[in-house]
């Protein structure tokens, strides 16, 4: 395969070629998780990995059928290979971008599957052309790869860091440009030493290129926003100005106003309502929203609105409270804490550019409540907020939960904020009398209501707090519900003002101690008084026999399953699709219904890319050699496949719990894991135990994930707390020094087991390679399938038995002969 | 009322008086739809009624309406659809409000994307919402969020008098051009903001919101007639969720029902 004869070692710009290469791929997969948020929903951010993967596969497969017969030397193949990359980083992402594709159409067509396919393998070719273009640098260099191998993980790692500084940069939209620039920069390093008419043959585009994609003449910046997201849909309403967007490494934010039609978002609000609701500016996040901002003046008394809605309940229950508001950047929840009476107000917003936007243009429009002396406004995560908050004490903590789409588009949404372990932290942070209470929406036939219900009794349980019925006050709107907790028993007069609160805005109890069954659902009358009789039997003694036999999954979520808003139970998947034309849509979580969808395409896209082609040209590879167990090397490798990316993915989620966001997660995660895989399938490939020509055993790498595996699964809840609210680079040492030990053994067991079989039987080589990679295109998907379903720690579990059963089948592949196989030898990269 | 009222334009067809200046009376221009998937579509919709006649696509779409109300009597309340409201929806010819490349799905039990980030409803919950305003002709209707105008057609076809208001211009100048070239003159449409109703027409027997709706918009209620009912159907684009009734009782009451348009309990052999 080694088709330029054979040349001296990498040149310097060679290896430095090679590393801006691979830090665009890497670049690539962390943008375009991003972009995709913004322009899709944020669950096609987890099929960027799968996607990444075919690409990778398909490569690996093109360069095993047709590598021998590229006759082009190194330098200007990698050249080539990088300057198409350039181009197709941002066309592809430009052309995806066209496509009809409408998720929400998933449960009434075919048409998204087929597209969704047809983007997949789009976004797919960029990471083909980097893969071919590196991989075939590392297979001509042959037994000096090392030297290339290091320099494409030094550029993998360093990608990933570059990602978020043109995310920091640039608008979101003209990242891939200047991607697109480091990958023609890369191109043209390569092309310097070329022959003459091949150099400026190659010089000349790449200069071209990097004109075209720094001076943004290609107009592929626009970022096409599917109309059927809040942003899109607000400004088509006569109108509508777009004032500001400002775009960061955490999301897109946009600021609307409309003098005409104006904002008047007050979810939940009381039908009995006197005050109107004033103007409002809306933000939106990666298109998704909105989080408004109320006009107000300053000195004037709050909007009497905000008293209106399900969340004011609290401010009727306490004098004076000191407030902490999480999630609280467009003011509005600060204004309600400030007209409930609130001497003081902690408000934590994630997202920078919202607080920023708040603050700065909008200050005089919101009468500066955020910079009101009682105010005190922290930019960062909530989560790490309270769980850096242990000295302080707040008689409220309030969290608004309506930011999540109510209708199942965020179901593979991390809620970090709601689970077990979060709700615990808010707990202890309050007063002895202190209450905490989430606003959420609700759904019909109640789901989410009855998840967070049963995630604070956990909490309760732990914390110590009960009997849990009279610690809880639950009323509903139409859409909105609110669930106050309190860590000392309601008394008399607390459940008096809630019941009245309620009556008079027409609110529904839900639960309030000592209620009776007949004062349910009386003003917005169901069917059946549906969440009452939930909230009764999870407070009951048969909890455990409700959450079965719900038809939604409402089990409590946790840091290790924090899926607060994914409902869906296979067991009653057939029911529920059958009556999706029949008014049932809405009980398909659309979000999650991706995710199925995406396995299923992830299936086919890889077996048409990555095993098609070698059953193409299998006649072309001889006979098979006796005595080599062809299922147990193909089932083994099938395994590695799996295991290895349903561990990182894993571990990716539990990541996004302690770094506080899915971006940062991934961008360590990745470059984590394949810095130190790396570094594994380096040291795997230099000394096998005893020198052993086959490249030493699989068993002993197994063993040692196996062991790191269960030493983590009981060591991560408590690592999580302690690191939450731990400084960011401290985070990301811990997060990084976590993963080396286990990565560095994951890279191990595929080049090793590979080398036996090149000895056994060459001719199974490409079969092993792309089994492998089939089942690391499947892995990403359902690793995240299974997270949602039984938590990161079953999957981390399920990856460590799944190596156990590589190497098993592994060992009962054959033996080595003694003597070389004799076999062709197929000089196939292991480390593509 | 309010001094927003004014505000709202009441625009007809042709209405040179309106602040945007009147409609022309010219077709939409295609390529702002859906792209042209349309003939992959029907394919793969595994449709064989391609080159059916309308007709028959219509009867199947009034079976496919009977049939689901039948099956979710349970939850609604709605043991059958009202047979006028089957005669309007059998009169009014739905591929005319979508766009011509997917008019062939027009009569599929399914919401259709029209552009401009909307849809036209599926046609059970058109039946179910049109049924449960229980309309007489000399109802006075209102509809927020005219979309297509294919719900406005529907209640034209029941009642003397509809007014409906679009937030999105290209689609309230689309509906004010088609309604009328249907024959549909019984329907005034205006562009603007629908929060603050209709009031020069108030009060209505009927109001349907059909736009998303973070709250029930107090003056709507209060421009309810004795006895009217208000129905929005709640959840997102190509996902109805429940439908939200408020009726005005004749004291001026105000009550609120909420309806599942589908029959699943959720609990697993029911309540108990």
């Amino acid at each position: 395969m080694n088709g330029g004869g054979s040349p001296p070692g990498p040149g310097f710009l060679l290896l430095a070629a090679v590393a801006l290469l691979s830090a665009a791929a890497l670049g690539y997969e962390v943008l375009l998780t991003r972009l995709l948020a913004i322009v899709q929903w944020h669950h096609f951010a987890f099929l960027v990995i799968s996607t990444a993967l075919l690409g990778f596969g398909a490569s690996g497969a093109f360069l095993m059928v047709a590598g021998s017969r590229i006759r082009i030397p190194p330098g200007p193949f990698l050249a080539l290979a990088a300057l198409a990359f350039a181009l197709a980083a941002p066309a592809c992402f430009a052309l995806a971008q066209r496509v009809p594709f409408n998720v929400l159409e998933l449960p009434w067509s075919l048409r998204p599957f087929g597209w969704l396919l047809v983007i997949e393998v789009l976004l797919a070719i960029p990471f083909f052309l980097a893969a071919t273009g590196i991989g075939r640098t590392l297979i001509v260099f042959g037994d000096r790869l090392s030297r290339v191998y290091a320099a494409d993980l030094v550029g993998a790692g360093a990608g990933a860091a570059i990602a978020v500084g043109l995310l920091y940069w640039l608008p979101a939209g003209r990242t891939l440009d200047g991607l697109g620039a480091m990958a023609a920069l890369a191109g043209a390093t390569a092309a310097v030493r070329a022959p003459r008419p091949a150099r400026w043959g190659l010089l000349a585009p790449a200069a071209g290129l990097l004109a075209l994609l720094l001076t943004g003449a290609t107009g592929w910046s626009e970022l096409r926003v599917s109309p059927f997201k809040p942003l899109p849909q607000a400004l088509r309403v006569i109108g509508a100005t777009l004032t500001e967007s400002r775009s960061g490494p955490l999301g897109l934010v946009s600021a609307v106003e409309n003098e005409t039609v104006p904002f008047r978002w007050a979810p939940g609000l009381s039908l009995l309502a006197r005050a109107p609701v004033p103007e409002q500016v809306a933000l939106f996040v990666d298109g998704g929203g909105p989080i408004v901002i109320p006009r107000h003046r300053a000195g004037a008394a709050p909007p009497g609105y905000l008293d209106d809605l399900t969340s004011a309940l609290p401010y009727h229950l306490l004098e004076r409270p000191r407030v902490l508001a999480l999630r609280a950047g467009g003011g509005a929840p600060v204004l309600q804490a400030l007209g409930g009476g609130a001497r003081a107000v902690d408000a934590v917003e994630p997202q920078p550019d919202l607080a920023a936007i708040a603050r700065s243009r909008y200050r005089s429009f919101s009468g500066g409540v955020l910079t009101d002396p009682a105010v005190r406004l922290y930019v960062g995560d909530p989560r790490a907020f309270v769980e850096a908050a242990r000295g302080e004490e707040y008689d409220l903590v309030q969290v608004d939960a309506l930011g999540a789409s109510p209708s199942g588009l965020d179901a593979l949404k991390a809620e970090r904020l709601l689970t077990v372990e979060s709700m615990r932290a808010m707990l202890a942070r309050l007063a002895p009398r202190g209450l905490l209470a989430v606003t959420g929406w609700s759904q019909l036939p109640p789901r989410g209501g009855p998840r967070l219900l049963a995630t604070l009794l956990d909490a309760f349980a732990a914390e110590g707090i009960g009997p849990a019925a009279e610690h809880l006050a639950w009323i509903r709107s139409w859409n909105t519900s609110t669930l106050v907790a309190s860590r000392a028993p309601f008394s008399a007069a607390e459940i008096a003002a809630v019941r009245s609160f309620a009556r008079d805005r027409a609110f529904d109890l839900v639960h309030v101690p000592g209620m009776e069954a007949h004062e349910a659902n009386r003003f917005n009358v169901m069917e059946r008084p549906w969440f009452h009789e939930a909230a009764a039997r999870l407070l009951g003694p048969e909890r455990a026999d409700f959450v079965r036999d719900y038809k939604f999954d409402i089990r409590p979520a946790t840091d290790d399953r924090p899926y607060l808003r994914s409902f869906f139970k296979w067991a009653h998947a057939f029911e529920i699709l059958a009556l999706r034309r029949a008014g049932g849509v809405g009980l398909l979580a659309i979000g999650y219904l991706a995710l199925p969808v995406a396995l299923i395409e992830a299936a086919i896209a890889s077996a048409a890319l990555i095993l098609l082609p070698l059953l193409l040209v299998r006649r072309r590879s001889g006979a098979r050699k006796e005595g080599t167990r062809r299922g147990a090397a193909l089932a083994g490798f099938f395994s590695l496949g799996l295991a290895f990316l349903m561990m990182e993915i894993a571990f990716i989620g539990r990541f996004t719990v302690i770094l506080s966001h899915p971006l940062y997660a991934l961008v360590v995660g990745l470059a984590a894991f394949l810095v130190f895989a790396g570094l594994g399938s380096w040291l795997a490939g230099r000394r096998g135990p005893g020198g052993s020509p086959g490249g030493g055993s699989v068993a002993w790498p197994a063993a040692g994930i196996g062991a790191l595996a269960v030493v983590y699964l009981a060591a991560l809840p408590d690592l999580t707390s302690a690191l939450l609210g731990a400084a960011p680079g401290v985070k990301i040492a811990a997060a990084t020094a976590l993963v080396a030990p286990i990565a560095t053994l994951m890279g191990m067991p595929f080049p090793r087991a590979l080398a036996r079989l090149r000895q056994l039987d060459p001719v199974l080589v490409p079969w092993a390679w792309g089994t492998n990679g089939c089942a690391s295109v499947l892995g990403a998907a359902l690793a995240t399938l299974l997270a949602v379903h039984h938590g990161q720690t079953f999957v981390i579990g399920c990856a460590a038995l799944l190596y156990g059963a590589a190497a098993v089948a592994l060992s009962r592949m054959g033996r080595v002969p003694r003597q070389d196989g004799g076999g062709r030898r197929q000089s196939l990269s292991s480390e593509v | 009322m309010n001094e927003k009222s004014g505000e709202r334009a009441a625009v007809a067809a042709g209405d040179a008086s309106h602040p945007l200046g009147p409609f022309p009376r010219r077709p939409f221009p295609r390529r702002e739809f859906i792209g042209r998937a349309g003939a992959l579509a029907v394919a793969w919709s595994g449709a064989a009624q391609a080159g059916a006649p309308r007709d028959e696509m219509r009867r199947g779409m009034l079976e496919a309406i009977a049939d689901t109300t039948a099956r979710t009597a349970a939850s609604t309340g709605v043991e059958a659809i009202d047979p006028e409201v089957m005669t309007a929806l059998d009169r009014v010819p739905r591929h005319e409000f979508v766009p011509t490349e997917i008019a062939e799905l027009a009569y599929e039990n399914r919401p259709l994307p029209i552009g401009h980030g909307q849809t036209i409803s599926q046609p059970y919950i058109v039946a179910l919402m049109t049924h449960l305003l229980a309309l007489a002709p000399h109802h006075r209707v209102l509809e927020i969020g005219t979309g297509s105008g294919y719900q406005a057609a529907v209640l034209a076809e029941l009642v003397d008098s509809v007014r409906t208001i679009e937030i999105v211009p290209p689609l309230a100048r689309q509906a004010a051009e088609r309604l009328p070239r249907l024959g549909y003159d019984n329907v005034e449409a205006g562009l603007g903001d629908g929060y603050y109703g209709w009031p020069e027409a108030a009060p209505f027997q009927a109001i349907i919101v059909t736009a998303a709706a973070s709250h029930v918009p107090p003056p709507l209620v209060a421009q309810l007639a004795p006895d009217g009912v208000l129905v929005i159907p709640v959840g997102e684009r190509f996902s109805v969720q429940m439908l939200l009734l408020v009726r005005k009782r004749a004291d001026g009451e105000v009550s609120v029902r909420q309806v599942l348009p589908v029959r699943f309990v959720p609990l697993t052999g029911g309540p108990r």
